[in-house]
C-alpha cells in the first residue's frame, strides 16, 4: 500500500485513515500486531512522531491498543471493526451522490445510472 | 532541562549589513524542524552561529544552555552546504578520520548505511558524482549520536529517488531525543518528515508552528504558505 498524503489535511489524520482503511479491509487483521512506529514512520515517509500521535488517537479511538512491552494491537472487537466499516462506506456514498449532484444528476437519477450499471457488471 | 538551541536577541552584521537582526527563538529537543525562508533570510547565518563558525555581533546563542564552545560542539552534528573533505581520500579513510575526531562517531553504523545506499567505501571522494558524495556527508553526519543535527540544504543536489532515500535515512537513523534542523527551499519534498516549521526572512522570525497545526488552521500545506507568505 502506498501512502499518498494530500497537502490540505494534517498528515497524522491522513495517517490515521490510512491505518483505519487498513484495518477494515482486512490488511490488519483482529489481534494482529502492528509494525512499530519507527518501521510504519519508514514505510510512510513520515517524521515517527507524528506516526505515533496517528497511532494514540487510533489508540483513543479504541482501533488499537498497547500492551506493555510487547507492542500495538488490532482490536479484535470484530463487531466495533464493522460498524466503522458501515460509518466510512456511508461517507463514501454521501461523497459519491454530492459528486454526481455537482455533475447535474438528482439522487434519483444517480440511483437509475447506478442500477444500468450494475446489471452491466453482474452480467 | 535546557532547550536544545536558544537564542536571545541575537545580531549578526557583516560590516554594515545585518544578516540577523534581535533573533528570538527557541527549538525543542526531539523534533525535525524545518527552517525555511527565501535566499539571503539568515539561514545559514543562524546556522553557522550554532556551530560556531561565526560568532554573534550581539546577543545570545545557546546549546543545551551553553554558549557556543568545546563543549556544545561535541554534541552538534553538521552538514555543511558545500563539501570540505579532502576529494583525494576514500570513504573509509575518512570514516577513520570521523572515528578519531569524535568520540559519538558509530562507525559500523555509517558502514551499514553506506551498503544500503550502495556506495563502496574504497572509492575515492572525488571519483563520485555530486549527489553520492552529498549520500557520503550526511551518513557521515548522521552517524554521530548527537543532541542537535544542524543540516544545511541537505537535499539540494540529489534525484528525487536518493531524496527519498536521503529522507529515510534521516528518519530511520536519528536519535529520537535529538533534534534535527533542516534549512531548504525543497519545502515540498521534506514537510511531511517535519514537525514544526519555522519561517525566517531578512533576519527575523517570521513564524514558528507546527506543521499539522497549519495544515489544520489553514486548510493548505507548508509549501503552499510559503508560497504565499515570501510571493515576491
Amino acid at each position: 500500500m502506498a501512502w499518498e498524503l494530500k497537502p490540505d489535511r494534517p498528515i497524522y489524520i491522513q495517517l490515521l485513515d490510512y491505518i483505519k482503511l487498513g484495518i477494515i479491509s482486512g490488511k490488519y487483521l483482529p489481534g494482529d500486531k502492528l509494525p512499530s512506529v519507527r518501521d510504519l514512520a519508514e514505510e510512510a515517509s513520515v517524521n515517527p512522531n507524528t506516526m505515533q500521535k496517528a497511532l494514540v488517537e487510533l489508540e483513543r479511538l479504541g482501533m488499537v491498543y498497547t500492551q506493555r512491552t510487547s507492542g500495538r494491537f488490532i482490536t479484535e472487537d470484530t463487531e466495533m471493526i464493522n460498524k466503522i466499516k458501515e460509518t466510512v462506506a456511508k461517507e463514501k456514498i454521501v461523497e459519491f451522490f454530492e459528486s454526481m449532484e455537482k455533475l447535474g444528476f438528482s439522487p434519483k437519477e444517480t440511483i437509475q445510472i447506478i442500477e444500468n450499471e450494475a446489471k452491466e457488471i453482474i452480467l | 532541562m535546557n532547550p536544545i538551541l536558544e537564542c536571545r536577541n541575537l545580531v549578526k552584521k557583516y560590516g554594515y549589513k545585518e544578516a540577523l537582526s534581535n533573533l528570538d527563538l527557541t527549538v525543542e529537543r526531539g523534533k525535525i524542524v524545518g527552517l525555511l525562508g527565501p535566499n539571503g533570510s539568515g539561514k545559514t547565518t543562524l546556522i553557522k552561529l550554532s556551530n560556531g563558525l561565526l560568532s554573534p555581533t550581539s546577543g545570545e546563542l545557546l546549546i543545551d544552555g551553553k554558549p557556543v564552545g568545546v563543549e556544545t560542539k561535541k554534541i552538534v552534528s553538521y552538514l555543511p552546504e558545500r563539501t570540505y573533505l579532502n576529494s583525494w581520500m576514500k570513504v573509509s579513510n575518512i570514516i577513520d578520520f570521523f572515528t578519531d575526531f569524535y568520540d559519538n562517531f558509530d562507525k559500523n553504523k555509517a558502514y551499514e548505511m553506506l551498503e544500503r545506499l550502495h556506495i563502496n567505501p574504497k572509492d575515492q571522494l572525488k571519483t563520485m558524482s555530486k549527489g553520492t558524495k552529498e549520500k557520503v556527508q550526511l551518513i557521515l553526519v548522521m552517524s554521530r549520536k548527537a543532541d542537535l543535527y544542524l543540516l544545511d540544504e541537505p537535499i539540494g543536489g540529489v534525484d528525487p529517488a536518493a531524496r527519498d532515500y536521503i529522507l529515510n535515512t534521516i528518519i530511520s537513523n536519528y536519535n529520537p531525543d535529538g533534534t534535527i534542523l533542516i534549512s531548504t527551499h525543497l519545502i515540498s519534498d521534506i514537510e511531511q518528515i517535519l514537525d514544526d516549521v519555522i519561517f525566517i526572512q531578512n533576519g527575523t522570525i517570521i513564524k514558528t508552528a507546527s506543521v499539522d497545526d497549519i495544515r489544520s488552521q489553514e486548510g493548505k500545506s507548508i509549501d503552499t504558505l510559503f508560497r504565499e507568505v515570501f510571493r515576491c
